[in-house]
């Protein structure tokens, strides 16, 4: 069953189409990569989704309902969560105040929230940095911190925008084993990575797009295989 | 402290000092609201002038037209610049960054001239003059304290709870506010609404204690909007008792200025024979404003989080000191 749906979904920005008639569907339970060269419109598209800036065209629908003229608090609100590729932690706030706030969108009262806060931290392994405040971070806590956050929305689906750069091998694992552990608990994952052991590792099925459009989608085996892409990323093969 | 504060007219009986601590607690109050709004919430505003003014003039024009006690319009004061801020907020919000800082500046200037240019209404360049209630200073005083502590106690409340978690997150990051669910427009206009409340009430019993009031006076960009940013930066911005402590400085240090060292300057200049001192005394004592820059680019620079907020530097320095 689909859990999200894109329908000929485009961005401009002024001359510049950064997403071109993009369409894809998301199902529910499954881990979907979203793969491209830098600059190609992957972060664009879950601007999009999450309506940090309207589509140009198109139509975003979320379980079935059209989530396109929503404003970003209402996307969070319906389920879905997600993290930033520029990690944007509350700064001035510790790590557990940093996952409170958003734990009180489903916990109105302050115990509640406190509670499922630590619930999270414990569930994504933050729970020694709880009282350290989040500008203090390492990268790898930061997004780690980012992805705890997003949790603590409870959300349906999951966007994650390039949570495994920047982290060596030993965190790169262990990301991994988070997001894994993610699915199991039943939120459907979208994942945006540039790193190819993640996102051939992990993922069911792969969408690949170039210069905001869309030139192949499939499983990691068959996307990998794809001369379109191994020509996006490695450029024109032999024939000079 | 609150006993201390309860118990202070009896200690200080002059009546002139008895009207600064007033202005004092005034400035608590203005300077809190400010802080809610900017320090917790980063919404830095210039236009306190304008919902200090809209307060004073509730309070004054229903006692001057309609001849009802301008206490009524202390209560309708918050009420009425609350209805002036729905709007103002309604159109600056959307806006990121600078532009809400430049409409809060325009918003004070636009009320400014309001009220100069609708004489019908408010009596223009003439201003308002009500019977005060009291002679006495101390009802003033007691009820100038009630509003600085239900400012405190009201911070302090919203802090801690969802408002104050939801007003902290935007004011960090709004993009990830948004993106853990927070409505950021809604809730950059609770604490708009709640500083316009604040510091209308502090308006309108700003009419009800001076008894005058007019355009220039309690709309004034820098008597009443700036001073109101000064009181919480050198106190301490999103700490709680920092404006409390940068209102007792500024008011003391504006005064000093005022009356050139309490007179002391004049009584040196009369001393020395006149000519040179007289001018120093004469400038100093038009050079307030001037101190206030000198003074914020000092804290700015040495206490970036107030003295409040950088009370812990403060110490370490006097104690290697």
């Amino acid at each position: 069953m689909a859990i999200l749906e894109l329908h000929e979904v485009s961005k401009n920005f002024g001359g510049l189409r950064a997403v071109d008639r993009v369409s894809f569907t998301v199902d529910q339970g499954e881990i979907f990569g979203l793969i491209g060269p830098n600059g190609s419109g992957k972060t664009t598209t879950f601007n999009l989704i999450s309506h940090v800036y309207p589509a140009s065209a198109g139509k975003i629908v979320f379980q079935g309902r059209d989530i396109t003229p929503l404003k970003t608090h209402q996307i969070c609100a319906l389920g879905v969560g997600r993290t930033f590729q520029v990690v944007k932690p509350l700064k001035r706030m510790t790590v557990l105040d940093n996952v409170i706030a958003s734990a009180f969108l489903r916990h109105p009262s302050m115990k509640d929230a406190r509670q499922q806060a630590e619930k999270w931290l414990d569930f994504c392994g933050l729970t020694p940095y709880a009282g350290h405040l989040a500008r203090g971070l390492s990268i790898a806590s930061r997004k780690r911190l980012e992805i705890t956050r997003a949790m603590a929305t409870e959300p349906k689906l999951l966007l994650l925008d390039e949570t495994a750069a920047g982290l060596n091998p030993g965190e790169l694992d262990e990301a991994i084993e988070l997001i894994l552990k993610i699915r199991k608990s039943g939120v459907t994952i979208v994942i945006v990575e540039h790193i190819m052991k993640v996102i051939m590792s992990i993922s069911d099925r792969i969408h690949c797009i170039n210069h905001g459009q869309t030139i192949a989608q499939g499983t990691p085996q068959e996307v990998a295989r794809d001369p379109k892409v191994i020509e996006a990323y490695l450029g024109h093969g032999g024939g000079h | 402290m609150l006993a201390l504060m309860l118990l202070l007219p009896f200690v200080v009986r002059e009546p002139y000092f008895q009207h600064l601590l007033i202005l004092v607690l005034l400035w608590v109050t203005i300077g809190t609201g400010w802080n809610l709004l900017a320090g917790y919430t980063g919404q830095v505003s210039f236009g306190a002038a304008g919902f200090f003014g809209v307060g004073a003039y509730t309070a004054g024009l229903l006692s001057h037209h309609l001849g009802i006690s301008a206490w009524w319009g202390m209560a309708l004061g918050g009420v009425v610049a609350m209805v002036v801020a729905f709007p103002f907020g309604a159109i600056t919000f959307p806006l990121r960054g600078a532009y809400f800082a430049l409409g809060s500046l325009a918003l004070g200037e636009v009320m400014r001239h309001v009220a100069t240019i609708w004489e019908s209404l408010t009596e223009g360049m003439v201003g308002i003059l009500i019977m005060q209630t009291f002679i006495s200073k101390l009802p003033y005083y007691y009820i100038a304290l009630a509003l600085a502590v239900f400012s405190i106690v009201l911070v302090h409340q919203v802090t801690r709870s969802r408002l104050g978690y939801y007003f902290v997150s935007i004011r960090e990051d709004q993009d990830a506010a948004a993106s853990i669910g927070i409505n950021t427009t809604k809730y950059k206009m609770i604490s708009l609404c709640m500083h316009a409340f604040l510091t209308g009430m502090a308006g309108a019993l700003y009419m009800n204690y001076m008894g005058f009031i007019d355009p220039h006076v309690v709309f004034s960009l820098h008597d009443i909007s700036i001073m109101a940013i000064l009181v919480a930066i050198v106190g301490g911005v999103g700490t709680l008792h920092g404006p409390a402590v940068g209102a007792f400085i500024m008011v003391a240090l504006q005064e000093v200025f005022r009356t050139a060292g309490f007179g002391g300057l004049k009584a040196l200049s009369d001393a020395m024979g006149g000519g040179f001192m007289t001018v120093v005394t004469k400038y100093v004592s038009q050079a307030h404003v001037l101190a206030f820059g000198i003074l914020v680019v000092v804290v700015i620079m040495n206490l970036p989080n107030g003295i409040v907020g950088d009370w812990a530097r403060i110490k370490r320095v006097f104690r290697r000191g």
